[in-house]
Protein backbone atom coordinates (compact mmCIF):
# COMPACT_ATOMS: atom_id res chain seq x y z
CA UNK A 1 0.00 0.00 0.00
CA UNK A 2 1.73 3.40 -0.99
CA UNK A 3 1.22 6.52 1.44
CA UNK A 4 -1.76 8.14 -0.27
CA UNK A 5 -4.00 4.74 0.30
CA UNK A 6 -2.92 4.72 3.84
CA UNK A 7 -4.31 8.44 3.97
CA UNK A 8 -7.27 7.45 2.63
CA UNK A 9 -7.72 4.76 4.69
CA UNK A 10 -7.25 6.23 7.70
CA UNK A 11 -9.94 9.60 6.54
CA UNK A 12 -12.47 6.90 5.42
CA UNK A 13 -12.60 4.87 8.86
CA UNK A 14 -12.62 8.48 10.57
CA UNK A 15 -15.28 9.93 8.67
CA UNK A 16 -17.69 6.78 8.86
CA UNK A 17 -17.13 6.17 12.12
CA UNK A 18 -17.79 9.98 12.81
CA UNK A 19 -21.02 9.53 10.73
CA UNK A 20 -22.10 6.29 13.00
CA UNK A 21 -21.76 8.66 15.55
CA UNK A 22 -24.38 10.84 14.29
CA UNK A 23 -27.10 8.35 13.81
CA UNK A 24 -26.73 6.76 17.11
CA UNK A 25 -25.71 9.46 19.32
CA UNK A 26 -28.72 10.34 22.06
CA UNK A 27 -27.53 14.01 22.63
CA UNK A 28 -28.42 15.80 19.46
CA UNK A 29 -25.95 18.20 20.45
CA UNK A 30 -23.34 15.66 20.28
CA UNK A 31 -24.69 14.49 17.27
CA UNK A 32 -24.06 18.19 15.50
CA UNK A 33 -20.80 18.27 16.63
CA UNK A 34 -19.87 14.59 15.24
CA UNK A 35 -21.81 15.88 11.76
CA UNK A 36 -18.90 18.99 12.00
CA UNK A 37 -16.00 15.91 12.39
CA UNK A 38 -17.51 13.94 9.42
CA UNK A 39 -18.18 16.92 7.17
CA UNK A 40 -14.41 17.83 7.79
CA UNK A 41 -13.27 14.14 7.12
CA UNK A 42 -15.05 14.52 3.53
CA UNK A 43 -13.39 17.98 3.31
CA UNK A 44 -9.83 16.03 3.90
CA UNK A 45 -11.32 13.56 1.10
CA UNK A 46 -11.51 16.49 -1.43
CA UNK A 47 -8.55 17.50 -0.91
CA UNK A 48 -6.85 13.69 -1.20
CA UNK A 49 -8.89 14.12 -4.62
CA UNK A 50 -6.99 17.78 -6.04
CA UNK A 51 -10.16 19.61 -5.71
CA UNK A 52 -8.85 21.92 -3.46
CA UNK A 53 -11.81 24.67 -3.78
CA UNK A 54 -14.47 22.25 -2.94
CA UNK A 55 -12.30 21.28 0.07
CA UNK A 56 -12.45 25.21 1.45
CA UNK A 57 -15.63 25.68 0.49
CA UNK A 58 -16.75 22.52 2.36
CA UNK A 59 -15.38 23.53 5.81
CA UNK A 60 -16.71 27.55 5.13
CA UNK A 61 -20.19 26.22 4.14
CA UNK A 62 -20.76 23.22 5.78
CA UNK A 63 -19.15 23.83 8.57
CA UNK A 64 -18.91 27.54 9.03
CA UNK A 65 -22.79 27.81 8.15
CA UNK A 66 -24.73 24.76 7.80
CA UNK A 67 -23.37 22.87 11.10
CA UNK A 68 -23.86 26.30 13.41
CA UNK A 69 -27.14 26.40 11.92
CA UNK A 70 -27.99 22.79 13.09
CA UNK A 71 -26.30 23.55 16.75
CA UNK A 72 -28.60 26.80 16.83
CA UNK A 73 -32.11 24.84 16.14
CA UNK A 74 -31.03 21.70 18.64
CA UNK A 75 -30.86 24.45 20.95
CA UNK A 76 -33.86 26.34 20.04
CA UNK A 77 -35.94 23.40 19.98
CA UNK A 78 -35.08 21.51 23.29
CA UNK A 79 -37.57 21.70 26.38
CA UNK A 80 -34.59 20.41 28.70
CA UNK A 81 -31.06 19.75 28.44
CA UNK A 82 -31.37 16.34 28.51
CA UNK A 83 -32.94 13.91 25.87
CA UNK A 84 -35.46 11.54 27.11
CA UNK A 85 -37.11 8.85 25.62
CA UNK A 86 -35.62 6.50 22.67
CA UNK A 87 -34.24 8.45 20.11
CA UNK A 88 -34.83 5.59 17.60
CA UNK A 89 -38.36 4.16 16.01
CA UNK A 90 -39.14 1.36 17.34
CA UNK A 91 -38.48 -0.28 13.83
CA UNK A 92 -35.43 0.37 13.54
CA UNK A 93 -34.04 -2.91 12.80
CA UNK A 94 -36.08 -2.36 9.83
CA UNK A 95 -34.45 0.86 8.75
CA UNK A 96 -30.93 -0.85 9.24
CA UNK A 97 -32.05 -3.73 7.25
CA UNK A 98 -33.08 -1.18 4.16
CA UNK A 99 -29.86 0.72 4.61
CA UNK A 100 -27.32 -2.57 4.78
CA UNK A 101 -29.52 -3.52 1.57
CA UNK A 102 -29.04 -0.24 -0.81
CA UNK A 103 -25.30 -0.37 0.22
CA UNK A 104 -25.12 -4.31 -1.04
CA UNK A 105 -27.28 -3.13 -4.17
CA UNK A 106 -24.47 -0.25 -4.57
CA UNK A 107 -21.58 -2.11 -4.09
CA UNK A 108 -23.25 -4.72 -6.48
CA UNK A 109 -24.40 -2.26 -9.35
CA UNK A 110 -20.81 -0.49 -9.26
CA UNK A 111 -19.09 -3.72 -9.14
CA UNK A 112 -20.52 -4.56 -12.32
CA UNK A 113 -19.14 -1.20 -14.10
CA UNK A 114 -16.21 -1.64 -16.45
CA UNK A 115 -14.75 1.40 -14.95
CA UNK A 116 -14.49 0.29 -11.49
CA UNK A 117 -10.57 -0.08 -10.52
CA UNK A 118 -9.49 2.85 -12.83
CA UNK A 119 -6.95 4.56 -11.46
CA UNK A 120 -6.66 8.53 -11.59
CA UNK A 121 -4.16 10.33 -14.09
CA UNK A 122 -1.33 12.49 -13.22
CA UNK A 123 -2.46 15.97 -13.60
CA UNK A 124 -1.86 17.81 -16.23
CA UNK A 125 1.83 20.32 -15.41
CA UNK A 126 0.59 23.72 -14.44
CA UNK A 127 -3.00 22.43 -14.14
CA UNK A 128 -5.22 25.14 -12.25
CA UNK A 129 -8.45 23.91 -11.35
CA UNK A 130 -9.66 27.13 -9.60
CA UNK A 131 -9.51 28.88 -13.23
CA UNK A 132 -11.25 26.49 -15.09
CA UNK A 133 -13.83 26.45 -12.54
CA UNK A 134 -14.27 30.15 -12.07
CA UNK A 135 -14.63 30.23 -16.47
CA UNK A 136 -16.72 27.18 -16.41
CA UNK A 137 -19.12 29.18 -13.73
CA UNK A 138 -19.22 32.03 -16.09
CA UNK A 139 -18.80 31.50 -19.05
CA UNK A 140 -22.20 31.40 -21.05
CA UNK A 141 -21.29 27.80 -23.17
CA UNK A 142 -20.84 26.47 -20.18
CA UNK A 143 -22.70 26.39 -16.45
CA UNK A 144 -23.35 30.21 -16.29
CA UNK A 145 -27.28 29.80 -16.41
CA UNK A 146 -27.74 26.79 -13.37
CA UNK A 147 -25.23 28.98 -11.49
CA UNK A 148 -27.66 31.74 -11.71
CA UNK A 149 -30.10 29.92 -10.66
CA UNK A 150 -28.98 28.68 -8.04
CA UNK A 151 -28.37 31.85 -6.90
CA UNK A 152 -32.19 32.47 -7.30
CA UNK A 153 -33.05 29.19 -5.27
CA UNK A 154 -30.79 30.71 -2.19
CA UNK A 155 -31.95 34.05 -2.09
CA UNK A 156 -35.83 32.46 -2.44
CA UNK A 157 -34.63 29.67 0.19
CA UNK A 158 -33.86 32.27 2.78
CA UNK A 159 -36.98 34.71 1.88
CA UNK A 160 -38.96 31.65 2.66
CA UNK A 161 -37.07 30.60 5.93
CA UNK A 162 -37.39 33.80 7.01
CA UNK A 163 -41.03 33.77 6.29
CA UNK A 164 -41.96 30.49 7.71
CA UNK A 165 -39.50 30.82 11.00
CA UNK A 166 -41.11 34.45 11.95
CA UNK A 167 -43.44 34.58 14.51
CA UNK A 168 -46.29 37.49 13.54
CA UNK A 169 -47.26 36.66 17.47
CA UNK A 170 -44.10 38.13 19.23
CA UNK A 171 -43.38 42.10 18.72
CA UNK B 1 -2.34 6.06 -6.04
CA UNK B 2 -5.90 5.05 -4.67
CA UNK B 3 -8.48 3.35 -7.67
CA UNK B 4 -11.99 5.14 -7.86
CA UNK B 5 -13.77 1.63 -6.59
CA UNK B 6 -12.56 2.79 -2.77
CA UNK B 7 -13.75 6.72 -3.38
CA UNK B 8 -17.22 4.63 -4.18
CA UNK B 9 -17.72 2.18 -1.81
CA UNK B 10 -16.49 5.09 0.37
CA UNK B 11 -19.65 7.23 -0.23
CA UNK B 12 -22.02 4.32 -0.73
CA UNK B 13 -21.12 3.56 2.87
CA UNK B 14 -21.60 7.18 3.85
CA UNK B 15 -25.18 7.42 1.62
CA UNK B 16 -26.36 4.53 3.71
CA UNK B 17 -25.19 5.19 7.32
CA UNK B 18 -27.24 8.78 6.42
CA UNK B 19 -30.38 6.46 5.07
CA UNK B 20 -30.09 4.81 8.61
CA UNK B 21 -30.28 8.43 10.05
CA UNK B 22 -33.25 9.16 8.19
CA UNK B 23 -35.41 6.26 8.29
CA UNK B 24 -34.56 5.34 12.22
CA UNK B 25 -34.44 8.59 14.02
CA UNK B 26 -37.24 10.50 16.16
CA UNK B 27 -36.35 13.83 16.41
CA UNK B 28 -36.99 15.87 12.67
CA UNK B 29 -33.66 17.77 13.31
CA UNK B 30 -31.56 14.82 13.50
CA UNK B 31 -33.77 13.09 10.18
CA UNK B 32 -32.43 16.42 8.58
CA UNK B 33 -28.34 15.60 10.23
CA UNK B 34 -28.81 12.09 8.18
CA UNK B 35 -29.87 14.42 4.91
CA UNK B 36 -26.97 16.25 5.12
CA UNK B 37 -24.97 13.21 5.38
CA UNK B 38 -26.47 12.09 2.42
CA UNK B 39 -26.25 14.75 -0.04
CA UNK B 40 -22.28 14.50 1.05
CA UNK B 41 -21.84 11.28 -0.44
CA UNK B 42 -22.87 11.97 -3.80
CA UNK B 43 -20.89 15.20 -3.78
CA UNK B 44 -17.82 12.42 -2.61
CA UNK B 45 -19.02 10.71 -6.23
CA UNK B 46 -19.18 13.75 -8.71
CA UNK B 47 -15.92 15.04 -7.52
CA UNK B 48 -14.61 11.51 -7.57
CA UNK B 49 -15.57 11.29 -11.10
CA UNK B 50 -14.21 14.46 -11.72
CA UNK B 51 -10.86 13.95 -10.73
CA UNK B 52 -10.74 9.77 -12.34
CA UNK B 53 -12.17 11.02 -15.78
CA UNK B 54 -11.30 14.26 -17.90
CA UNK B 55 -9.90 16.81 -15.63
CA UNK B 56 -9.92 19.43 -17.64
CA UNK B 57 -14.25 19.08 -17.88
CA UNK B 58 -15.13 20.72 -14.88
CA UNK B 59 -18.92 19.64 -14.59
CA UNK B 60 -18.45 17.36 -11.83
CA UNK B 61 -16.82 20.48 -9.61
CA UNK B 62 -19.83 22.67 -11.04
CA UNK B 63 -21.97 19.79 -9.75
CA UNK B 64 -20.85 19.95 -6.38
CA UNK B 65 -20.87 23.68 -6.18
CA UNK B 66 -24.54 23.61 -7.01
CA UNK B 67 -25.10 20.82 -4.48
CA UNK B 68 -23.61 22.95 -1.69
CA UNK B 69 -26.17 26.05 -2.45
CA UNK B 70 -28.95 23.45 -2.57
CA UNK B 71 -28.17 21.55 0.44
CA UNK B 72 -27.91 25.95 2.18
CA UNK B 73 -31.25 26.38 0.75
CA UNK B 74 -32.53 22.61 2.40
CA UNK B 75 -31.13 22.98 5.61
CA UNK B 76 -32.62 26.76 5.79
CA UNK B 77 -35.65 25.99 4.79
CA UNK B 78 -35.87 22.60 7.10
CA UNK B 79 -35.43 23.92 10.50
CA UNK B 80 -37.24 27.11 9.31
CA UNK B 81 -39.93 24.57 9.48
CA UNK B 82 -38.79 22.52 12.13
CA UNK B 83 -38.71 25.70 14.63
CA UNK B 84 -41.82 26.90 13.32
CA UNK B 85 -43.50 23.67 14.13
CA UNK B 86 -41.62 23.48 17.45
CA UNK B 87 -43.78 27.05 18.32
CA UNK B 88 -46.83 25.32 17.31
CA UNK B 89 -47.05 22.19 18.61
CA UNK B 90 -44.36 22.31 21.41
CA UNK B 91 -42.30 19.03 19.95
CA UNK B 92 -40.23 17.82 16.88
CA UNK B 93 -40.78 14.36 16.96
CA UNK B 94 -41.75 13.19 13.61
CA UNK B 95 -44.25 10.91 14.77
CA UNK B 96 -45.75 13.29 16.55
CA UNK B 97 -45.95 15.63 13.66
CA UNK B 98 -49.51 14.16 12.33
CA UNK B 99 -52.21 16.76 11.38
CA UNK B 100 -52.36 15.74 8.30
CA UNK B 101 -53.34 12.45 8.92
CA UNK B 102 -57.09 12.55 10.42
Amino acid sequence: MTAQQIIFMIVAAYTLGSALMVVTTRNLVHAALWLVSTLFGVAVAYALLNANFIAVVQVVVYIGAIAILFIFAVMLTRKDMRDSGPQMNRNWWAGAIVAVLVFAGLAFLLSGWSGFQNTAAELPAEFDAISLLGEALTSPQAFVLPFEVASVLLLAALVGAVYVAFNPTKK
Amino acid sequence: MVPLSWYLMFAAALFSIGLFGVLVRRNAVAILLGVELMLNAVNINLVAFWRYGDVTAMAGQVFAVIVFAVAAAEVAVGLALVISVYRRRNTVIADELDMLKW
